[in-house]
């Protein structure tokens, strides 16, 4: 088996159609992500030091352990489980397993936005006798999540380059319409080959953005700026 | 209760292939990401492009993608065989995390303090005494928590290689489940139960470092 | 007076379109002592840095004991010095910095030895003997195996003068050594460094603010502005009887009471 460009650029349209699957499925399980990371926060402000200790032990447990073996549980073990268990499709299994996995990783990146915030915009916001609710929305969130869209964004890109395990039940975008070429015509390098370019053209322009974006945020959220406002 | 200690006397067999890609790893990415750190610190521009373009390649794809790539693709392209598949998986991971982990070695050593190296040129120190005596020591300092964090992560990674058909926890779990449909819970959650135990040292090494990089860095 | 230690010559700095140094001339006499003063940006803390070699003049030269610092001999003439070079011409100088830049994983006594172990190669032994000296000299010698974070800004100037003296240098640059500090620990720095100054056979230039103590320790005063050497003479000239405009406005910025007395 040597490289052939005739296989190369006959596989290109082919795996051009797997990447708005594996696109589409990065956003939605990046959006599920998103959303659900803020429910992690959320179950931490519970006052139940039992219950928040449970709560920190799970997404512990949640992002210590392999999205891979998680995503099995969801689509393989869910639907045995009594009572509640039910089956899903491939993509809806690969959207809730990789979301709750990376959600674990956002609510970390909130709380780390939301600390990051002055004490003393705490206390100023309480001098101006504003309700918890007017502390939150005009004073702790403006600052606090301006400076964590990078980290987002990174965040973004590593669940994109996390997509391709959905392959392993059966979505059949990317690395899943390689990997059927492959078997078929027992030609692997070319296919995959043109999978790692995909994403390579996708994600390091994206980097790259999030770069420029974390220096933008670097100079407009660094100390002084802070503490000086 | 039986059955749960049939399945765990399963996945005990997958052990040691876990252990084995996870200790070579280990080594093999913590030694790249050194060397691609401290190559991409440096004057050298052949250097520093050369590291650069390999961190980029490595971090732009997906380890899945190079897993595939390294045990399907390399082989046929290069007719190099490296000997087993569990060679194809550690040197996915690795040159993977060596990547990702090079980008912390650079960006601890730009963060120390630049009065560090004035004070070390004030001493008289060599460039290569001012980055062992006082620049690494620090840089190292400030590393340790990420690195723990990637060290977790690269335990996650060694769960693909059962995609590759070694024989590690997780394929003794597809095994079992794949002969006990309705066991399916119990097994992969025994499997994640696994990996959980295995990483609880790495966690509790990664709180220990977070203490020390605390102490003992002057930050630029 | 004897031959220089160190000599500028018509030495320019800038830093992009900046030029904050605009052809310095210069001579400093061994075991001189010097005060630069002047408003900030003026360039004073550029004129030692250069001295230490952080950073190269843009053009002019600079010579320590004769030699010269940033350009070496060769064939070719002269070029631009390597490391080897520079290692060899810096060995006498020495440099106490406004922020300490003590090296926070040593002990204030590994701070003081490592430099002589390993750039002079001396034995351990004879390096943690006068390492202890030194920090005994400036008043920490029950402290030695403290770590910087544990010291107030005072105590961690004096180790950070401990470390430079250990190396026995001919030159030893103060930049700004009390600015970082909080007001009451100036004094025990001050303090300190008038020790140095009365053993007299070191060179000292020294960049601050503290007019009554340069008035008190140095022989000469320069008075530095806008990249330029403006005033240069003895401190009692300098301070005490100031000539020019634009010097009176300086020194006005100092409470009387600063620089009036002596």
């Amino acid at each position: 088996m040597t490289w052939s460009w005739e296989v190369f650029f006959e596989v290109i349209p082919i795996i051009f159609k797997g990447m708005w699957i594996t696109l589409g499925l990065t956003i939605a399980c990046y959006l599920f992500a998103v959303v659900f990371g803020f429910f992690w926060l959320l179950l931490d402000r519970v006052p139940l030091k039992a219950f928040r200790w449970m709560i920190k032990w799970t997404t512990e447990f949640i992002r210590s352990t392999p999205p891979l073996v998680q995503l099995f549980f969801i689509f393989y073990a869910w639907p045995m489980v009594p009572v509640v268990g039910v089956s899903l499709n491939p993509f809806t299994a690969a959207i809730l397993g990789l979301g709750i996995h990376f959600s674990t990783y956002l609510s970390e990146v909130y709380r780390s936005g939301i600390e990051a915030v002055d004490k003393g915009q705490w206390e100023a916001a309480t001098a101006l006798n504003l309700s918890t609710q007017q502390k939150w929305l005009k004073v702790i969130l403006p600052q606090a999540i301006p400076p964590t869209i990078p980290m987002l964004g990174n965040y973004l890109i590593i669940m994109f380059k996390e997509v391709p395990l959905a392959s392993t039940i059966g979505v059949v975008a990317m690395l899943h319409l390689a990997n059927d070429y492959g078997a078929q015509y027992y030609k692997y390098v070319e296919p995959l080959t043109v999978v790692a370019l995909f994403f390579l053209l996708l994600s390091y322009p994206s980097a790259l953005l999030i770069k420029k974006l974390e220096m933008k945020f670097n100079r407009r959220f660094d100390k002084k700026y802070i503490t000086e406002s | 209760m039986d059955s749960i200690i049939e399945i765990s006397l399963v996945l005990l067999k997958g052990i040691k292939v876990t252990l084995i890609v996870l200790f070579f790893s280990i080594i093999f990415s913590t030694v790249i990401a050194l060397v691609a750190g401290l190559s991409r610190s440096s004057s050298n521009l052949l250097l520093n492009k050369f590291t650069g373009f390999y961190v980029e390649i490595f971090r732009g794809t997906s380890l899945i993608v190079q897993l595939f790539w390294f045990s399907y693709a390399l082989p046929g392209l290069f007719n190099i065989h490296l000997g087993s598949d569990i060679w194809a998986g550690i040197l996915a991971i690795s040159l993977n995390y060596g990547a990702y982990m090079s980008e912390i070695v650079r960006g601890s050593i730009a963060a120390v303090a630049p009065g560090q190296t004035e004070a070390s040129i004030a001493l008289n120190m060599s460039k290569f005494q001012r980055m062992r005596m006082v620049i690494l020591p620090q840089a190292v300092r400030m590393m340790l928590p990420e690195y723990g964090n990637y060290l977790i992560q690269i335990l996650k990674a060694t769960s693909l290689v059962s995609l590759i058909g070694l024989t590690d926890i997780l394929y003794y779990g597809d095994i079992y489940r794949s002969t006990h449909l309705s066991e399916a819970p119990i097994v992969y959650l025994l499997v994640l139960i696994f990996y959980f135990i295995l990483a609880l040292p790495l966690i509790a090494f990664t709180r220990k470092m977070e203490k020390v990089s605390k102490k003992g860095v002057a930050h630029g | 007076m004897s031959e220089p230690i160190a000599k500028y010559r018509d030495v320019h700095k800038s830093f992009g379109d900046v030029e904050v140094l605009k052809g310095i001339d210069l001579d400093i006499g061994p075991a001189e002592k010097v005060a630069l003063i002047g408003p900030s940006g003026s360039g004073k803390t550029t004129i030692i840095r250069l001295l230490m070699t952080l950073e190269n003049p843009t053009s002019g030269t600079i010579e320590v004991n004769g030699k010269n610092l940033w350009h070496m001999e060769s064939k070719n003439g002269l070029v631009p010095a390597n490391e080897k070079y520079l290692r060899e011409v810096r060995g006498d100088i020495g440099m106490v910095f406004q922020h300490f830049n003590l090296f926070p994983h040593m002990t204030i006594l590994e701070n003081c030895m490592t430099a002589p172990i390993h750039v002079k190669k001396e034995s351990k032994a004879s390096a943690r003997k006068r390492s202890l000296e030194m920090l005994e000299k400036v008043g920490l010698g029950d402290k030695v195996d403290l770590y910087p974070s544990q010291l107030s800004g005072g105590q961690k100037q004096r180790v950070a003068m401990a470390r430079a003296l250990v190396m026995r240098p001919k030159i030893m640059l103060f930049d700004e050594v009390t600015s970082a500090l909080d007001p009451e620990l100036v004094g025990e720095v001050l303090e300190v460094i008038r020790d140095l100054a009365k053993e007299g056979d070191m060179a000292m230039i020294l960049v601050t603010h503290e007019m009554d103590f340069a008035l008190d320790i140095a022989d000469r005063v320069l008075f530095l502005n806008d990249g330029v050497i403006e005033a240069d003479g003895p401190p009692s000239e300098i301070i005490g009887n100031p000539q020019s405009e634009r010097l009176k406005d300086f020194l006005s910025r100092f409470t009387s009471s600063n620089y009036s007395h002596s």
